[in-house]
């Protein structure tokens, strides 16, 4: 059964052409596919359980923080909690999320095809994921591990616990991202259905597409990095650390030199996402198509210049600040373009307010304040003071969670009743929403001005002038906490009901919306052939693939 | 303005720290004014286009050149002339003057000290002259740390192997709060250090003679400030449990026995010997790691710590 994808002439009978592909349940079935649908619900609920692991730490972090002092963790554990909160959240959850488990899912449908172009190679990469998120949690439970998620030499090559571990996950990861990136580079590249020519492939895919190429390119990069570093602390080969005749920030710069681009490896399936919602729930043409296009293509080229803006307070040269600043400052200009791009294409439309709607929405806000409050960073001397300050938590987190897993949680909503076949409670999904935006808001806003009045980040404890913002921080990751605990309420129980999804809920117009909810296991009964711009919504529907008789 | 400054800056102490404020205020109002325009659009086309029945066809919107390159070009010009702001107030606050005061900082988990031209030592408190050009040369003796004053807007990782410079011209007498703003392990929140900006005559009179609350206080108290403030209670406990060094508990009069054997019973001249030669008598059980203090603490202050050690039975 296995091999039906990868050969698909080898059957033919009408009623195995009929089964969607969650009819056969069996465990084996699961573990074994090559089927690039089961691949991406499987990575749906890895990288959910993260998420909730990951969730988890963070609450802690701002439990801990809501008095100064001991609240309910001495300061080395505080200091491994923050460190598995933000290495689960970066290589477990959002670097996985929207490719491995949207992506996935969405991405040989968009196109028309009826897999990745390398099935094996898919699962094989699930499969590392999986054996590199057994040996972080082993990292964790054998020692832990306090250096943050950057590993920073040579902190992380002298202090206990399980770094070389940790460290070794992350590696591992790595390869899974990676060949996540070739197969999603080549699918593009061979399996674009007739008349899906480039500039009628959905935004979507330019936006994954541009994810890929930084994926290949950079992750082998931080898979040295974390090998340096490996071999530094278990064999005491001297790379970074001064004692052994390395420098310290080396290594700030190799790591940067991914972690820098692997910000748009998280950011661009963010925006690959809110550029499908925002035309679909719109029912409008997308503004801007091409401009938006190669502002995914730009952003991923200049990812890879703008590393050193970390390092301004490094004691890299003045002038590599110099050029790393200006850098930082032209990259933004393509996310601009971006948002103006997506409000716009709101114009005149017929917007229905639903759930991946209102997410799209909260993206907007969100995204605008993470990306505007990086021109504060991005200006040499006012990041001196803001550099590692809670400002700089702040923003990221705008960015990543603001943005990135609120697109995720856009995209999970949208392509719901297309991947388990059931819809969800809409009242309850907006109430969840709200909470949601508000908890997140409560929480973050004011680590902004905790972080301009000088609160330096990573801190057990703090001066008492800075309580009155860390507890409503931390009474708004209450708030959020709430509102994801209603979330999985609502989700869980929609998959208990019976399949009653429509095949195109939203009246979209991409070819995922064109087949059954849920697909079947080949996808398309027959190759569509497509004869449309992907977001034609000012004249009739031509659907692009054939009713099946 | 000044209100939106104060509410979210800490004070100014430098001319830097007012032009730093300049540009962050200047970013603040250019971004808010973006944000609203985001948001409003966002929120108005939502709700002025909100459905009002299914299945309707739109316009066909798909580009406008004028549009795009308005909403290109300007954000283009207005991020250079912002970098440029930044770059030049960078530029000119990395430079020392040739007539700086060059003061030695070093690093060490954790806790901050200084080495003075004259040759005089402190802990954790850096004082240094009003309207004085200061030239900090900078180094960690162990991981990555970094010298942070709010107050000033200045920031400098501490790095192991090499020198690094922070400068700055302070204008305001009085206490400011420096923190250690690179994570360095369990107690970098921890280290914190105090920067006195002091009138020349208190200046020149501090090198000479040291905290003058020194020579006020009772010299139990001063050694409980001084165990906090050398960082003593990284590795001592107080209360009797087992740290990186013997517990300070009842310490007076006990009979040591250490790593080669033999024993000495503590008295005034162990504990001075312990803090200015740590290594010539270690406890057994305990590793030779404790740090000297020989030059750092005064001689009131291990007058002090003896007295505070006396009282701990």
């Amino acid at each position: 059964m296995a091999d039906t994808v990868a050969t698909p002439k080898a059957h033919g009978h009408v009623e195995h052409h009929d089964v969607d592909y969650l009819h056969d349940g069996s465990l084996l079935s699961w573990l074994t596919t090559v089927d690039h649908k089961k691949i991406g619900v499987m990575y749906l609920w890895s990288v959910l359980f993260m998420f909730f692991l990951g969730g988890v730490f963070a609450l802690l972090v701002r439990l801990e923080l809501f008095a100064p002092g001991k609240t309910i963790m001495d300061a080395e554990t505080y200091n491994k909690v923050f460190t598995l909160h933000g290495a689960i959240m970066v290589f477990l959850f959002i670097i996985p999320s929207i490719p491995a488990a949207l992506g996935n899912f969405v991405l040989p449908l968009m196109l028309g095809a009826k897999d990745v172009a390398f099935p094996r190679l898919n699962l094989a990469s699930f499969w590392i994921y999986v054996v590199g998120a057994l040996i972080a949690v082993t990292a964790m439970v054998t020692g832990g591990v306090d250096t943050g998620w950057t590993f920073y030499t040579p902190y992380s090559t002298t202090t206990d616990g399980s770094v070389a571990l940790m460290t070794f996950a992350a590696f591992v990861l790595g390869f899974s991202s990676i060949l996540t990136g070739v197969n999603f580079i080549a699918t593009v590249h061979k399996l674009r259905a007739p008349g899906m020519s480039w500039f009628r492939m959905p935004l979507f895919i330019w936006s994954m597409y541009s994810t890929a190429i930084i994926q290949v390119l950079a992750t082998p990069v931080l898979a040295i990095t974390l090998l340096l570093l490996i071999m530094e602390r278990t064999f005491g080969v001297g790379v970074f650390d001064p004692k052994l005749g390395g420098d310290p920030v080396l290594f700030q710069h190799f790591f940067w030199f991914y972690s820098h681009p692997a910000v748009y490896i998280m950011i661009l399936p963010g925006m690959a996402v809110i550029s499908e919602v925002i035309p679909s729930m719109s029912q409008k043409t997308f503004f801007g198509y091409k401009a938006t296009a190669f502002s995914s293509v730009a952003i991923a080229i200049v990812s890879f210049v703008v590393w050193g803006h970390h390092m301004f307070t490094s004691g890299q040269s003045q002038l590599a600040g110099a050029v790393f600043s200006f850098l930082t400052f032209l990259v933004g200009i393509p996310s601009g373009i971006k948002v103006f791009n997506w409000i716009t294409t709101m114009y005149r439309g017929s917007i229905s307010l639903q759930a991946p709607m209102l997410y799209a929405l909260m993206f907007l806000i969100l995204f605008g304040i993470g990306g505007l409050t990086g021109l504060f960073l991005g200006a040499l001397s006012v990041d001196i003071h803001l550099h590692d300050t809670y400002f700089v938590v702040a923003h990221f987190h705008y960015v990543m969670m603001g943005s990135t897993a609120i697109a995720f949680l856009a995209g999970l909503h949208y392509w719901w009743p297309k991947m388990f076949g059931r819809t969800y409670n809409e009242t309850a999904a907006r109430i969840s929403a709200i909470l949601v935006f508000i908890g997140f808001n409560t929480t973050f806003l004011p680590q902004f001005l905790l972080g301009s009045r000088g609160m330096p980040r990573r801190y057990y404890d703090y001066l008492p002038e800075f309580q009155f913002l860390h507890q409503v921080s931390t009474v708004g990751s209450w708030i959020l906490g709430l509102g994801f605990l209603i979330m999985a309420g609502y989700l869980f129980a929609s998959l208990r009901k019976k399949m009653d999804a429509p095949a195109n809920p939203w009246n979209a117009r991409s070819l995922e919306w064109q087949i059954a909810s849920p697909p079947i296991t080949h996808n398309f009964h027959e190759t569509p052939v497509v004869t449309t711009e992907p977001y034609d919504y000012y004249r009739p529907f031509e659907p692009s693939v054939k009713e099946h008789h | 303005m000044n209100f939106l400054r104060d509410w979210m800056m800490p004070m100014q102490a430098s001319e830097h720290a007012a032009k730093v404020d300049n540009l962050y205020l200047f970013i603040f109002l250019l971004t808010l004014a973006f944000f609203i325009l985001i948001v409003y659009l966002t929120v108005h086309f939502a709700w002025k286009y909100k459905r009002k029945q299914e299945g309707v066809l739109t316009v066909n919107l798909q580009h406008n050149l004028a549009l795009e390159l308005i909403w290109s070009i300007i954000p283009l010009i207005l991020v250079i002339g912002i970098f440029f702001w930044g770059f030049n107030d960078y530029a000119a606050a990395s430079v020392a003057p040739n007539d700086a005061l060059e003061i030695h900082v070093t690093g060490k988990k954790w806790n901050w000290t200084f080495e003075y031209p004259d040759g005089t030592r402190s802990i954790k408190s850096l004082h240094v002259p009003v309207n004085k050009p200061i030239r900090l040369i900078m180094t960690s003796e162990d991981v990555l740390h970094s010298f942070f004053i709010p107050s000033l807007r200045v920031k400098q990782d501490v790095v192991p192997g090499r020198y690094v410079d922070l400068n700055f011209t302070p204008t305001v007498a009085g206490k400011h709060q420096v923190f250690c703003a690179e994570y360095c392990g369990r107690d970098h929140s921890g280290m914190l250090g105090d920067l006195y900006v002091d009138t020349p005559a208190k200046y020149a009179e501090w090198l000479e003679k040291g905290d003058e609350e020194l020579y006020k206080m009772k010299p139990a108290d001063l050694g409980r400030d001084v165990y906090v403030r050398a960082g003593c209670q990284s590795c001592h406990t107080v209360d009797g449990s087992k740290g990186e060094g013997p517990s300070f508990k009842g310490l007076f009069g006990r009979t040591e026995k250490f790593r080669d054997g033999s024993t000495a019973v503590v008295d005034e001249n162990y504990i001075r010997e312990s803090i200015l030669n740590p290594q010539a008598k270690v406890v057994a059980g305990f590793e030779p790691v404790m740090p000297t203090f020989q030059g750092l603490l005064r001689e009131i202050e291990i007058k002090g710590v003896i007295a505070y050690i006396k009282e701990l039975k």
